[in-house]
């Protein structure tokens, strides 16, 4: 809606002069929202040309009495059903503030929408219908108001004109729904008695409100303050990604809270790696001089190498992030299946996302329900408390200490279900990080690939059980070893013999196997040796994991041998067992094995010798550039 | 924060001079330079192209030629520090205005846009029962959903803004897209905190819209503060100008004197006239512009 409005305050091409206010309006369905906001647009003269005499004709012609709400219900959809099913902003004026106005439904089937509405909101406005006075939605509004920070809340009783605005009946709701906001956290900026229909305390007291002494409408939304600066709390700089465009890397992010400067000393959580920004990055100007502050989209680079990936937290040394695998969430829910103890989810804290479990669940209410009685399971609309547990370590912080890091949403099958405020983080074992300084190599990349003629590579071979990895690892190894280059392999059960021996086969513990297995890769790659990587890896999610930290050095062969042919030969006789009961979990007489869909080289090895296959991965290992061809290619490098 | 509240952090430290910066770096600090309304839009531009770079496979920016299509793809090259790293692509009717082809050939080559120009069907193709100019655009989607099935993109990133028409105030920023390009307006995922739905469907895929939250003003002050080039039908030639650019054939001038972005902005201050009254398409029935958007109109 193009709404733009004349006035009297000077022109502001720059657009920069007058704080611009988020205010979301809520409140059960029917006590009159639309109303309040069409009224709003017309005090305020918002409206465009026209538009109010159009749609009384449009309300005409179908032979209804004009509603003040019907300059919301623009889509044809909304008329039809008489409610508002999505959010909608509007922008307008009051003397001091421009302010776009999120209109989010009443009613409880779109609550996903109210929230979308409210969580972009610096201040809310919660409606009441005088004559009907607080119900469930109001109830549940106020609550998700208060678990989605939104601290400023001005509190309208409408329909006054229905109690003949009667003091008495204004005071009573006024106590009910203020006893209910303060038990939440939440003081009401105001509560104001209107009627949104006749304008009554809309932008003015008129004479049947003359016992109401307080701010109108119009006034109140005009001392709500735009969202508070972030940047005194401690730096979080989480990281979106890593470009590599040009012969910078450039480490990207949005300051969520604090400031940095080039030469400030930083510790990239949870990894707890330290290092000293080299320089803050932009366009078209670079670098930047200037201390950057929260809200900034930036870029910077380090002073040294460090394997950094999206969702990491750039912090300053000593104000980090803490660093956990386990923490207590305050909650909403808006999935259809309710939330259950043992439910396996995916959370996200920012960039970063984790594969996490519910390990308990208290405290779980219909927050519109006075009468709070704790269920087992948090149901669709409900919210409640929980504790997860975390398949990687993430780091945050708790809302009361940063509500930009401390919050979190929680996805079921790639859809947000749910979201909350992170009430406290069980810190983990981990040493304190800034005792942990990374010693560098002393030997240069370039002086390891001049001698073994490779570049330090992770070959990560997945398939079934029984499909010629480790034969093909052993081959690979060999021929590498024998051409003067400096092959590793390691094994995914041997590793379980030693460094894994504290993993089991649950999904969470493959996933930690998985992400040990590819640090070491990784580190193994990095000191220019090629780490050839031989374990089912059955999870899709995993194998990403895995290629995120090995990253550009990540080469991913898909041992595709048929299934019937693994079991057949099956020379530990896992598929044997696994027939007969006896080997729960293992991969490959189900459907758990998710094949890769994008490897970088495929064998079927019921296709191929072992040599073949041997010449086909030195083959790609030289087209994506890890073995050198010619000894001529290194010569020109120099 | 910590170190506020709790001195003995830096107490922690085992190196002492380390220590000692560390105590001082955040007493010492100056103030980081306040964000402007103009800074706070391009910041939250930036970290949606982000995410949408971050979390898709294979995207692309739908590229108009219009004033915010060139809007976003300077903010994409400000998000990924010069160059934009996914294709421009042009779905063209072949009815855009000369000025309008002369500006994508030029600016294509000098901005070093990967630039996919991809033809509509012909109008036959289309609808019949559309009136005409929606019938028009409509043939647009079409070309759209060639150019998806064409190159398998699972992320669009189009300048739609949630000023501009009503049923685009309605919008996701991660907008998702049903098999035939089609927009469930009743059964749109939550959006909160700058999280967003980034799972397509197999086969289906997402609309991104990083300029969601701008104006119409905004646009032309972040296009005068970046000095970023436009085509000068916007600017007012003999009593008119275009305030919104599509077909030749269904878009008019609107009367206007203002022949600079300034004097543009002073006329939006005072102007109640909807920006894209000058598009036909919007005003041949009530629900024609939503019939579109449902089919898979930007």
């Amino acid at each position: 809606m193009n709404m733009i409005v004349t006035t009297a305050s000077p022109a502001t091409p720059n657009g920069t002069t007058r704080p611009q206010v988020r205010i979301v309006i809520v409140g059960h369905v029917d006590h009159g929202k639309s109303t309040l906001v069409g009224r709003l647009l017309h005090e305020t003269g918002s409206l465009p040309e026209g538009k109010l005499e159009m749609l009384k004709a449009v309300s005409a012609r179908r032979g209804m009495p004009f509603e003040w709400s019907f300059l919301l219900d623009a889509l044809q959809t909304e008329r039809d059903q008489g409610i508002t099913i999505d959010t909608t902003q509007i922008r307008f004026r009051t003397n001091s503030r421009d302010i776009v106005l999120i209109d989010a439904p009443g009613h409880a089937e779109f609550l996903r929408n109210m929230i979308t509405g409210a969580s972009q909101a610096d201040g809310a406005v919660l409606i009441i219908d005088a004559l009907e006075g607080v119900r469930d939605q109001t109830r549940r509004h106020g609550y998700l108001l208060h678990l989605l920070g939104v601290k400023q809340v001005a509190v309208v009783v409408n329909k006054m004109d229905r109690v003949d605005f009667s003091a008495d009946r204004f005071k009573e709701i006024s106590d009910e729904i203020s006893a209910h906001l303060s038990g939440l956290g939440v003081t009401p900026t105001a509560v104001i008695p209107i009627s949104a229909r006749d304008g009554d305390g809309v932008a003015e007291r008129t004479d049947r409100i003359d016992w109401y002494k307080g701010p109108t409408v119009v006034e109140a939304l005009d001392r709500l303050e735009p969202a508070r600066a972030l940047e005194a709390l401690a730096l979080r700089l989480p990281v979106q990604a890593i470009y590599k465009f040009d012969d910078r890397r450039i480490v990207a992010g949005r300051i969520e809270s604090g400031s940095l400067i080039a030469g400030d000393e930083i510790v990239i959580m949870p990894a707890g790696k330290i290092a000293k920004i080299k320089t803050v990055e932009s366009w078209p100007v670079t670098p930047l001089a200037g201390r950057q502050g929260a809200g900034r989209s930036v870029g910077i680079t380090l002073d040294r190498e460090l394997f950094i990936e999206r969702g990491d937290i750039i912090a300053h040394a000593g104000s980090a992030p803490r660093e956990t695998r386990r923490l207590r969430a305050r909650i909403f829910w808006l999935h259809d299946k309710p939330l259950a103890k043992g439910d396996q989810l995916l959370v996200r804290c920012g960039p970063k996302e984790s594969r996490a479990t519910v390990v308990a669940i208290e405290k779980a209410v219909d927050p519109g329900e006075l009468s709070s009685t704790e269920n087992k399971a948090i149901g669709r609309n409900h919210v409640g408390e929980i504790d997860i547990s975390l398949s990687n370590p993430i780091a945050t912080d708790p809302y009361t200490e940063n509500p930009r890091t401390g919050r979190l949403v929680i996805e079921v099958s790639g859809r947000i279900a749910g979201g909350g405020l992170v009430l406290s983080v069980d810190a983990g074992q981990r040493a304190m990080p800034v005792d942990i300084v990374p010693v560098e190599s002393a030997l240069r990349p370039d002086e390891r690939s001049a001698r073994y003629r490779h570049n330090g590579a992770v070959v990560w071979l997945t398939g079934l059980p029984a499909s010629g990895k480790s034969t093909l690892a052993r081959a690979l190894e060999r021929r590498l070893f024998t051409n003067g280059g400096s092959p590793i392999l390691l094994d995914g059960d041997t590793l379980r013999a030693g460094l894994n021996n504290d993993l089991g086969f649950s999904a969470a513990d493959r996933s930690e196997n998985i992400r040990r297995l590819a640090e070491v890769a990784t580190h193994l790659a990095r000191n220019g040796h090629i780490a050839i990587v031989a374990a089912v890896s059955p999870a899709r999610e995993d194998r990403a994991a895995a290629r995120r930290i090995a990253d550009t050095a990540f080469r991913e062969i898909h041992v595709a041998t048929p299934a019937e042919v693994c079991e057949e030969r099956d020379p530990k006789g896992h598929y044997k067992k696994a027939r007969a009961g006896a080997l729960a979990s293992f991969t490959g007489i189900g459907n758990d094995y998710e094949a890769p869909q994008a490897a970088e080289l495929v064998i079927d090895t019921s296709k191929r010798t072992v040599t073949e296959a041997a010449d086909e991965i030195e083959h790609m290992l030289k087209t994506t550039g890890v073995l050198f061809d010619e000894v001529v290619d290194l010569a020109a490098n120099i | 924060m910590h170190l506020l509240k709790d001195d003995s952090a830096a107490d922690r430290l085992s190196n002492p001079a380390l220590a000692e910066r560390v105590r001082t770096q955040k007493f010492s600090a100056e103030l980081a330079p306040s964000m402007d309304h103009l800074d706070q839009l391009e910041a939250q531009s930036i970290y949606i192209l982000r995410e949408a770079f971050a979390r898709l496979k294979k995207i692309a920016l739908l590229w108009s030629l219009g004033k915010d299509s060139n809007v976003m793809i300077w903010l994409a090259r400000k998000a990924f520090f010069g160059r934009m790293p996914f294709p421009a692509l042009h779905v063209d009717t072949g009815k855009k205005f000369p000025e309008m082809y002369r500006f994508r050939d030029h600016y294509g080559k000098e901005w070093d846009l990967d630039l996919r120009v991809e033809p509509c069907p012909p109008i036959d193709a289309v609808d019949p029962t559309l009136p005409p100019a929606a019938r028009s655009a409509a043939r647009k989607t079409e070309g759209l959903k060639m150019a998806l099935a064409k190159y398998g993109f699972d992320g669009l990133i189009a300048g739609i803004r949630r000023d501009e028409e009503a049923t685009r105030a309605k919008e996701r920023v991660f907008s998702p897209r049903g098999l035939e390009g089609n927009w469930d307006v009743r059964d749109q995922p939550p959006e909160f905190w700058d999280h967003f739905n980034a799972s397509p469907p197999q086969g289906a895929h997402l609309r991104i819209h990083p300029i969601l939250h701008w104006t119409e003003a905004d646009i032309w002050a972040y296009t005068k503060r970046e000095n970023i080039p436009i085509i000068p039908l916007y600017l007012a030639k003999d009593g008119k100008r275009y305030r919104s650019l599509g077909d030749q054939d269904i878009t008019n001038p609107v009367a206007s004197t203002a022949s600079s972005i300034d004097e543009i902005l002073i006329e939006l201050e005072q102007t109640k006239v909807p920006e894209r009254s000058g598009r036909a398409l919007d005003h041949e029935t009530e629900d024609a512009f939503e019939r579109l958007r449902v089919a898979g109109y930007l």
